[in-house]
């Protein structure tokens, strides 16, 4: 292993791993229930996880 | 008589593979939006996009931190400011006027956030990767990045698994500057820091490259669509600690113990697909754009280098700590530092404070771990 195509080829390939293990464990989505597709103007609450976000519950 | 390598480099023959690299990333968000819905498939084209900046302009947090504090090069940090400035001119007011659809990057200072963040800027500098320079350069075919990349999503989930007791230490209520005048705050106090670096560099380092300001236009551009689409701001973490969680889950761990990872939140995004998660996604696209613009150039020719076994393992120990101490920190370079600071959040400014200091060490460590020559 002499290059980069290699480790960059890996990492692709990790992403597709993580993904279709993803599926095959089970996920499944309601396409009838996607939400629009800008959160602006949405008119519905932001339903993200963010890493800046402290569980509700806990004290801030 | 023309060589192989001629015939490699003339334009037409790399035309080919180049409209194949763009037109497959196409298919693939085409094929997300078809299969998860049309969001998500525009967040993975974000993400991309976000990749294709970096990489494309060279653009990064770890080096420019190095640059200023080795050099007192100036330029990178102040891009970095540059393009914090002008998501906040536009994040501010849509999180005063849709607050019940955005949500900004808002989170408490505390004892576990500023320590964090620390230990977070020492270890960005060892792998020479941040949240997003680790995603950027294993795309682009580094192999410290790849190597650190997995212990990252380990100590993400770790460290979130953690957060409320480290959080319990001690730490303020969150303080979130908003409006007009948290706008007018922000932007002054960005330009005292850009003032301030500026003053302090030689005058021959007193320019900012062009390639530099249009990464940062760029890039803002690309987080406040991060803000628009997903409701929120651009993050990395969360979703490395997400993998991790999912695979631990997969091998039969049961994290409902965890404070954290037993919040209907949380619950909720460990059952849906991971191609719904919003800061997957994004960091999907980081590393694929990555790829791309790496494929492009031809730079994934270029050589690996040599590095001792010592190495290897302060990139591991490294990657893990980036992780976990990310978490504490309530984000990394981009959840807490840019997008932290472009939506008010007071811990973006602690976060930006403890992390360069922690740069500093982390510099000073390189050369001793083996990661580079010594000087």
């Amino acid at each position: 292993m002499t290059t980069r195509w290699p480790i960059a080829l890996l990492a692709l390939a990790g992403l597709a791993v993580i993904t279709v293990a993803d599926f095959a464990g089970g996920a499944s989505v309601d396409i009838y229930n996607q939400p629009p597709i800008l959160a602006l103007g949405s008119g519905q609450a932001s339903g993200g996880a963010h890493c800046a976000a402290l569980p509700s519950g806990a004290s801030r | 008589m023309a060589t192989a390598s001629d015939t490699a480099a003339r334009p037409g023959n790399r035309a080919l593979p180049r409209a194949g690299l763009i037109l497959g990333a196409l298919l693939v968000c085409a094929a997300v939006a078809t299969l998860v819905g049309a969001r998500y498939g525009l967040l993975l084209l974000i993400g991309l996009g976000f990749g294709i900046v970096l990489e494309g302009f060279r653009f990064g947090f770890a080096g420019p931190w190095r640059r200023t504090i080795r050099e007192r090069d100036p330029a990178g940090t102040v891009a970095q400011l540059v393009s914090i400035a002008l998501v906040a001119l536009a994040a501010f007011p849509l999180l005063a006027t849709h607050g019940e659809e955005l949500i900004g990057a808002h989170a408490p200072i505390g004892f576990a956030m500023v320590g964090g963040a620390f230990v977070f800027g020492a270890c960005m500098q060892i792998v020479m990767g941040c949240g997003s320079g680790t995603l950027v350069n294993a795309g682009s075919g580094n192999p410290v990045s790849l190597v650190a990349l997995p212990f990252f999503a380990i100590g993400s989930f770790f460290g979130a698994s953690h957060l409320l007791w480290w959080t319990s230490l001690g730490s303020a209520p969150t303080v979130a500057l908003s409006g007009t005048t948290g706008l007018v705050v922000t932007l002054v106090a960005l330009v005292a820091v850009a003032a301030f670096l500026w003053w302090r560099a030689p005058a021959e380092k007193r320019t900012i490259p062009r390639r530099m300001w249009l990464a940062a236009i760029c890039l803002a551009g690309l987080a406040i669509a991060n803000l628009v689409v997903a409701g929120q701001p651009w993050g990395v973490i969360y979703g490395l600690g997400l993998w991790a969680a999912k695979g631990a889950t997969a091998l039969g761990a049961d994290v409902s113990a965890s404070g954290f990872w037993s919040t209907p939140g949380n619950v909720e995004r460990l059952a849906q697909p991971i191609l719904t998660d919003v800061t997957s996604l994004t960091n999907f696209g980081i590393i694929g754009g990555a790829f791309l613009v790496a494929a492009w150039r031809s730079s994934l020719s270029n050589g690996l280098p040599s590095l001792p076994a010592r190495a290897w393992v302060a990139t591991i120990v490294a990657g893990f700590l980036l992780g976990y101490s990310s978490r504490l920190a309530f984000g990394c370079n981009v959840g807490a530092f840019f997008s932290g600071i472009s939506t008010g959040s007071l811990h973006g400014w602690a976060w930006f404070a403890a992390a360069f200091g922690g740069a500093y060490y982390g510099i000073k460590l390189r050369p001793i771990l083996g990661l580079e020559a010594r000087s």
